[in-house]
């Protein structure tokens, strides 16, 4: 289990990871913090000819906060995050998922924008973007441009990053005074992938819910002000929208019943917590 | 930085146990097979390469992550501790390492560097540590033998007796 | 000659093994230098659970610089002789595939290299053609003759088959008031130890001699096997182990073909080879525990008390019948009715060949499978019969002052107070106080159940068990086997301090700390003066067939054989030191470092001295009294082979556990909940209570693992599942709770030291526990392991309706990698348009994702070449793509297999196309299925794969036709399931 041969790129300028991306295409690969590249180029799932290492770059490293808004640098790594002491009053949301993103260890070296570009469908900090409303910033040689996470996540694996873009970083919005939020997470052991996680954010305008684990891709829907059995009525339609599929660990069916049930806990949660 | 060429080996410049060592590696080179084969540091374990086991486990950078997730290339200019650092002299060990020996927190053996050195970084930041707390930070790591009950009060007990030791001397006495 | 009080034994001693463990100085198999110039193997492995290899070409692997050498089944079959099988059938078993592969994982190719990444770089230029036959996955399928058979010999895919009848089993039905049965599919798992195989093998042609180091467990039975197959007498194979082993649990039994491959990679080589394996090969071929399907019936009295058994059980070792098996199935059989008195038993052994990794060693080895029924039988007991189920316990359990107990089925139950050890356990186990808690969990509305199980746990293995496979009048064509040897060795240095040798092979279990409080003890030292070496070698140490680090064997038989020896060497200080200290050697005794005459302290001599004596002044001793160096070989009378009624006595020891369990099953998850767990055992003495401690929360969290968590999990086409730890799920600290553990400790009469084993229980005992408790808090009858949140929840959901608002779809099979599904498309362009486009070599180049040129063989077959990715995974496959049943325009079948590196998928789908406006409605079904590298590392990709290429083909075929491009046309496209 050794990977195969790859040049490395030890980025010093932003430039040289767009002109690396430019030029080498699918071919090259951003690592930011490895915990899922390296797996992958050891198992040969991957096998780039380039690999281009981004953490070097102090811009890249910054949480930047304004008030409305918390713009997370690539080259954030998830512990750095979860330490930031202004997380849980700016964004508690992802402070309360952020615990769940497998273990100290690989929250050591792990990133927040790794993790989006991956885009793993259980995995929890897409969940968190989705559900927050927040984006994704994308930088290539042709410039810059930013992308709504709900669409920035195509399907499995997959977003709409383009092969020679970088993100560079995630944008939340920080909580607004008067709202609400919740999250719970089931998996098969503790760090475990999702076999279903909900996030749900309660404002004035209603109480939205994003479910990861269960559908191809984070998915939100917006549940107003619903509640009783209308509520359980919305909540069995988005399960079974979500198209879920039966694997090792769970039928499709055990995850619609996660959804209609943890989803209407979160829900309630959001809105106790909100008032 | 130069691109480093797939097909040679480069050196690769690093601090060690607080000393500066240096070998070379291809870019593929994880830093499992460096520190255990270049530089014969095999106190450090290779269980799964896939990062679930926490055997390989080590002090980057003053924070405890996989060597098996990290090329060797990556650590180039950083500063990495392994188990062989852990003991203040040779024939002594240090207190969480006494834990563990009085409280049979290890039977093969193998999983232990791993955890030690999570674990040294850990109660360094933290104290005093509860039960759930040390419980949720070690489901990092996987121990086949012992069934975790013996690390766990190791675990409590030495953070117990740093407590009371610090600031003065730390982790090794 | 007196004897001296136990001191160190008894005592948690602090081990000496941990010094050099805690501070990274272990020196494990990987950790040893090499010879220079030592090449490292990679192993290239079958991605299909059943094929013929048509062809193998490994020119291009050859040609790599830093390659040394390729071999193949072909090399093998020329320099060495297939695996000995342990049952009479006319099959082979050699340690890499021989012109067909039988199971995911198997070796097929062995690349050697100056380094492992550059071997592993070779094994990508292999090319194999294989022709995939039909697998035979399901223990029952394998029974059916229609199935395809794994080994043409045979002719069938049973390996082995055998009825036995103890007692009257048929008139005890006949009577019963009742019959109570259950049928239980026990699954894979396995021990998997943190540290994978290792070994450096190594070939002497001068000599024609192996020597190969290895973190091999034994048994040494299987040296032989080894000696066999590499074609060399038993002293030309030379094994040895390094200090440390990184665990075991039996699982590094199954090391022992490799021994045979790289000790012939070596020789091809020539050059020592290193090979360690990774955990992607552990967890697919190394070994596991068997599954097994079993049905068990007992006649039962009005009042729960069992008269009989009727065992039926189809063991599944796998796709070779590989030695020591089928010693998984026979190694329980003295005491199939476990700690119960049951005179009249019947059993029907049948051992099935199916294309699955081949089992062996796996702590608890049997124990598992037969608890799991025999407990999840005697709670269905009480259940059906409306009894507390600790009564069904106290109605059938061997009575106390029975003992020795001879079972029905020939174990000889050596000590042991069953009842008293119950009673104690519902006592200080706080059993009351856990049924009020279940009581009033209920009546709160949790799902709170108690399960218990009782087992004996068997320790020292005979020899001669697994012969029980045999009928009486082949065992006696082949000869009596039987015994168990255990040997020791004491030796004295010219200083006079003691070193302690013994072939325990110890995996962690801290071997040398206990080894030296029994000899500290038996000599009058201290402990820390008794220095232990463990590491064997074959050509230079004692040791025997039996040796090896299984079936809990250290305490009870290396230990009584180190006390032995160490009482045989003392025998003959005492008359050295009698004749010097002018007393008869009755009474002189050892203590403190002492020689000393009983009852005059001062008349007494440094024991170092005269322990030096032999070396010294050998001319001063006796020749009958030169202590230098004793080995003592020990093996028990009780051991005796089969007798010509197959009764057996298994084991030596048989130590007693009851266990019992409050859990609570989440209402929303299905998730087990561990409330409280109670775990009592009688293991007879206790040398070291830290490690006897260490044994069974270690066991205790294995088997929860096995309970909850762990399967070596197999689709329907065979392919393998979980060949990663993030599928395979070894429980963390956050699944583990803290038992309470109990001992009463009854020693045992047969072994040296009172001793029994202990490692083992709770893999037998836990699993069948907990799911007793997750049957009593559901409600249910039937459960199989593991429990799964998923497969508990469907026990607790309500049945799920139909969704409002759109059709209900054919759910997917819950296992397995076989994937299915169906969509729709508009194409802007004519049936007829869209019927060329599907038939035409350039626009399937178009539209087939990563495809790099279509070579058409006939209008209907084109093989392509395509790279296919989902995110970050891409790999270059080929495809061969035929289209059958044409119906121009309206319907084609299209079907795919596809080839490469990181697995192979094959799917078919069907095509109709419609008339739709201008335009066509395509609509498709599709059945797939994938196997292989991806599979079993990433499966949870998959479905999203199959989903992304076709989807891709079709969204192309629209872009194609100009029917891309609409708003909604994603919704519409894929709006279906594709
Ligand atoms: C044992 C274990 C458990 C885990 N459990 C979870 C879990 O429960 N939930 C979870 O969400 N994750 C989990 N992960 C994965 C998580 O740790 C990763 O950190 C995360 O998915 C990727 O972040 P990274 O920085 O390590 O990315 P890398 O591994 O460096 O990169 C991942 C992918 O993203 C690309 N990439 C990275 N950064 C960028 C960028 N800035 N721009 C463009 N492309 C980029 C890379 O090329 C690569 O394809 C687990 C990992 C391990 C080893
Ligand atoms: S070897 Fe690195 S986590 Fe297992
Ligand atoms: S002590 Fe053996 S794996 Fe932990």
């Amino acid at each position: 289990m050794k990977p195969a041969r790859f040049d490395y790129v030890r980025a010093e300028h932003l430039a040289e990871v767009h002109d690396v991306l430019a030029e080498n295409g699918n071919d090259a690969r951003v690592i930011a913090g490895g915990q899922t590249l390296l797996p992958m180029l050891s198992m040969r799932l991957a096998r780039p000819k380039v690999v281009v290492d981004i953490m070097h770059l102090p811009q890249l490293q910054t949480i930047d906060a304004d008030k409305g808004t918390i713009r997370i640098g690539a080259g954030v790594r998830q512990a750095q995050l979860l330490g930031w002491p202004l997380l849980s009053d700016r964004q508690p949301l992802l402070a309360a998922a952020l615990p769940w993103v497998g273990h100290a260890q690989t929250r050591n070296r792990g990133t927040i924008c790794g993790s989006l570009a991956h885009a793993d469908p259980s995995a929890e900090i897409p969940l968190v973007l989705v559900a927050l409303g927040g984006t994704i910033e994308l930088s290539s040689r042709r410039g810059r441009r930013r992308i709504a996470a709900d669409i920035f996540f195509t399907g499995m694996m997959s977003t709409a990053r383009s092969e020679d873009e970088l993100i560079e970083a995630a944008i939340l919005p920080a909580r607004p005074t008067g709202s609400g939020y919740a999250f719970q997470e089931f998996g098969r052991r503790h760090g475990d992938f999702a076999i279903a996680a909900c996030a749900a954010v309660a404002t004035d305008k209603g109480t939205r819910l994003a479910v990861a684990g269960v559908a191809d891709r984070a998915t939100m829907h917006d549940f107003a002000a619903l509640d009783g059995s209308a509520l359980d009525d919305a909540l069995d339609a988005f399960a079974w929208d979500l198209d879920a599929r039966d694997d090792l660990h769970a039928t499709a069916r055990y995850r619609r019943e996660l959804v209609r049930r943890m989803g209407r806990a979160v829900i309630e949660e959001a809105r106790r917590c909100r008032a | 930085m130069p691109r480093l060429n797939a097909t040679q080996r480069h050196r690769v410049r690093l601090t060690v146990n607080g000393r500066q060592v240096e070998a070379d590696a291809e870019p593929r080179m994880l830093l499992t097979d460096f520190l255990r084969h270049e530089l014969g540091l095999t106190g450090t374990h290779v269980g799964c390469e896939h990062g679930v086991c926490g055997a390989c486990t080590i002090d980057i950078d003053g924070v405890p992550a996989r060597a098996c997730l990290t090329l060797a290339v990556q650590a180039d200019g950083g500063t990495i501790r392994t188990v062989e650092s852990l003991a203040p002299e040779p024939g002594r060990l240090s207190i969480l390492q006494q834990a563990f020996r009085r409280h049979h927190a290890l039977q093969c053996g193998f999983c232990t560097a791993g955890i030690l050195m999570s674990l040294d970084c850990y109660l360094r930041d933290r104290p005093e540590p509860t039960e759930a707390e040390l419980r949720e930070f070690l489901g990092g790591h996987l121990c086949r033998c012992t069934g975790y009950t013996p690390i766990l009060k190791a675990a409590l007990e030495a953070a117990t007796m740093l407590h009371k030791k610090r600031p003065e001397e730390q982790l090794h006495a | 000659m007196a004897t001296t009080a136990t001191t160190w034994c008894g005592q948690s001693v602090e081990r000496v093994e941990d010094a050099a463990l805690l501070t990274g100085r272990g020196r494990y198999i990987d950790d040893l230098g090499v010879k220079p110039g030592t090449l490292h193997a990679a192993i290239l492995r079958s991605q299909h659970a059943h094929a013929r290899i048509a062809a193998i070409r490994t020119d291009a692997a050859t040609q790599v610089p830093g390659v040394a050498a390729v071999l193949t089944g072909r090399d093998v079959t020329a320099l060495s002789a297939s695996l000995v099988v342990g049952v009479k059938a006319p099959i082979e078993c050699w340690p890499i595939a021989v012109d067909r592969v039988r199971y995911v994982g198997e070796p097929v190719a062995i690349v050697v290299a100056t380094d492992r990444y550059l071997a592993e770089d070779a094994l990508d230029l292999i090319d194999v053609d294989y022709e995939p036959l039909p697998a035979v996955v399901d223990p029952n399928d394998a029974l059916d003759p229609a199935r395809p058979v794994l080994h043409d010999g045979l002719g069938s895919n049973i390996a082995s088959e055998r009825s036995f009848r103890y007692g009257d089993p048929e008139r005890a039905f006949a009577e019963a008031a009742k019959r109570v049965s259950v049928t239980i599919r026990y699954p894979r798992n396995s021990g998997t130890p943190i540290e994978t195989y290792g070994l450096i093998a190594e070939y002497d042609p001068g000599e024609d001699a192996y020597d190969v180091l290895s973190n091999f467990m034994g048994p040494f039975s299987l040296h032989a096997v080894m000696a066999r197959a590499l074609k060399v007498s038993g002293n030309r194979l030379r094994l040895r182990t390094p200090p440390d082993s990184g665990g075991s649990f039996g699982v590094k039994q199954g090391l022992f073909p490799y021994i045979v491959l790289m000790s012939l990679a070596a020789r091809v080589a020539g050059k020592p080879v290193k090979w360690i394996e990774d955990r992607l090969e552990h967890l697919s071929a190394s070994v596991s525990a068997t599954n097994r399907v079993t049905t068990l019936d007992a006649a039962v009295d009005a009042d729960g008390r069992v008269r009989a058994l009727a065992w039926d059980q189809v063991e599944d070792v796998g796709a070779h019948i590989r030695a020591p098996e089928p010693a998984t199935l026979y190694r329980m059989h003295g005491n199939l009715t476990g700690a119960y008195d049951i005179r009249h038993v019947s059993v029907r052994n049948r051992v099935v060949l199916t294309n699955k990794t081949p089992t062996g060693l796996n702590r608890g080895f049997g124990g598992p499978q037969v608890y799991y029924a025999l407990e999840r039988l005697m709670q269905r007991v009480a259940i059906e019969l409306d009894l507390d189920p600790i009564d069904v316990f106290r109605r059938n359990l061997v009575p106390s002052g029975a003992f020795p107990y001879r079972a029905a089925c020939g174990a000889l139950l050596d000590s042991g107070d069953y009842m008293r050890t119950l009673e104690t356990a519902l006592t200080d186990g706080g059993f009351a106080e856990l049924r009020a808690r279940q009581a009033k969990a209920r009546a709160e509305g949790r799902l709170y159940g108690i399960g218990c199980a009782a087992a004996v746990e068997p320790s020292v293995s005979n020899m001669g068990y697994i012969t029980a496979a045999l009928t009486p009048a082949e065992r006696r064509k082949a000869g009596p086997k039987n015994g168990a040897q255990a040997t020791a060795t004491v030796a004295l240095d010219p200083l006079g301090a003691v070193t302690v040798h013994v072939a325990s092979v110890p995996q962690g279990q801290g071997h040398r700390t206990v080894l030296s409080q029994v000899v500290a003890d038996a000599l009058g030292l201290k402990f820390s003066d008794v220095r232990v070496v463990t590491e064997l070698d074959t050509g230079r140490d004692a040791w025997s067939i039996a040796s090896g680090n299984y079936s809990s064997r250290f305490a009870a038989a290396v230990g009584g054989a180190a006390h032995l020896a160490a009482n045989k060497i003392k025998g003959k200080l005492a008359k050295t030191a009698a004749a010097q200290l002018n007393v008869s050697p009755d009474d002189v005794e050892f203590v403190g470092g002492k020689i000393r005459a009983r009852g005059n302290p001062d008349n007494a001599l440094p024991f170092s001295r005269v322990a030096a004596t032999s070396h010294w002044s050998p001319g001063l001793v006796p020749e009958e009294n030169q202590a230098l160096r004793e080995t003592v070989f020990w093996t028990p009378p009780q051991l005796t082979p089969p007798s010509d009624d197959d009764e057996v006595n298994s084991s030596l020891c048989y130590g007693f556990i009851f266990d019992f369990c409050g859990v609570e099953i989440d209402r929303v998850t299905g998730a087990v909940r561990i409330d409280k767990y109670v775990t009592m055992h009688d293991c007879g003495r206790i040398l070291h209570p830290g490690m006897v401690a260490g044994q069974v929360t270690g066991g205790f969290t294995q088997a929860l693992g096995a309970a909850l968590y762990e399967e070596y999990a197999y689709g329907p086409d065979g392919s393998f599942l979980t060949g990663t730890f993030a599928d395979y799920l070894v429980p963390t600290p956050m699944e583990i709770p803290e038992p309470l553990i109990l001992h009463v400790e009854t020693p045992s009469p047969f072994t040296p030291l009172g001793t029994k084993g202990v490692g083992e229980g709770n893999c037998m005992s836990t699993p069948v526990c907990i799911a007793n408790a997750a049957a009593d808090a559901l409600g249910v009858a039937a459960i199989d392991l593991p429990l799964t949140p998923a497969k508990l929840a469907a026990h607790i959901h309500a049945a799920e309706p139909a969704p409002r608002s759109r059709p209900t779809v054919a759910a997917a099979p819950i296992k397995g990698r076989a994937l299915r599904g169906s969509g729709e498309a508009h194409a802007d362009a004519s049936p007829d348009a869209v019927w060329r486009m599907l038939l035409d070599p350039k626009t399937l180049e178009a539209l087939i994702p990563g495809c790099h040129g279509v070579e058409k063989l006939s209008d209907t077959h084109f093989r392509a070449e395509v790279t296919l990715g989902v995110g970050p995974v891409t790999g270059r496959y080929k495809a061969d793509i035929t289209l059958s049943d044409l119906d121009p325009p309206n319907a084609v079948t299209l079907t795919g297999i596809v080839t490469g590196a990181l697995g192979d998928g094959r799917g078919s789908g069907r095509i109709r196309l419609v008339p739709d406006g201008a335009g066509t409605r395509l609509t498709y079904e599709y059945d797939a299925a994938i196997g292989g590298k991806v599979a079993s590392i990433a499966g949870r990709l998959l479905d999203g794969a199959a989903k992304i290429v076709i989807r891709q083909f079709f969204t192309a075929l629209a872009r194609h036709t100009g029917g891309g491009g609409k708003s909604g046309f994603f919704a519409r496209l894929f709006g279906g399931r594709a």
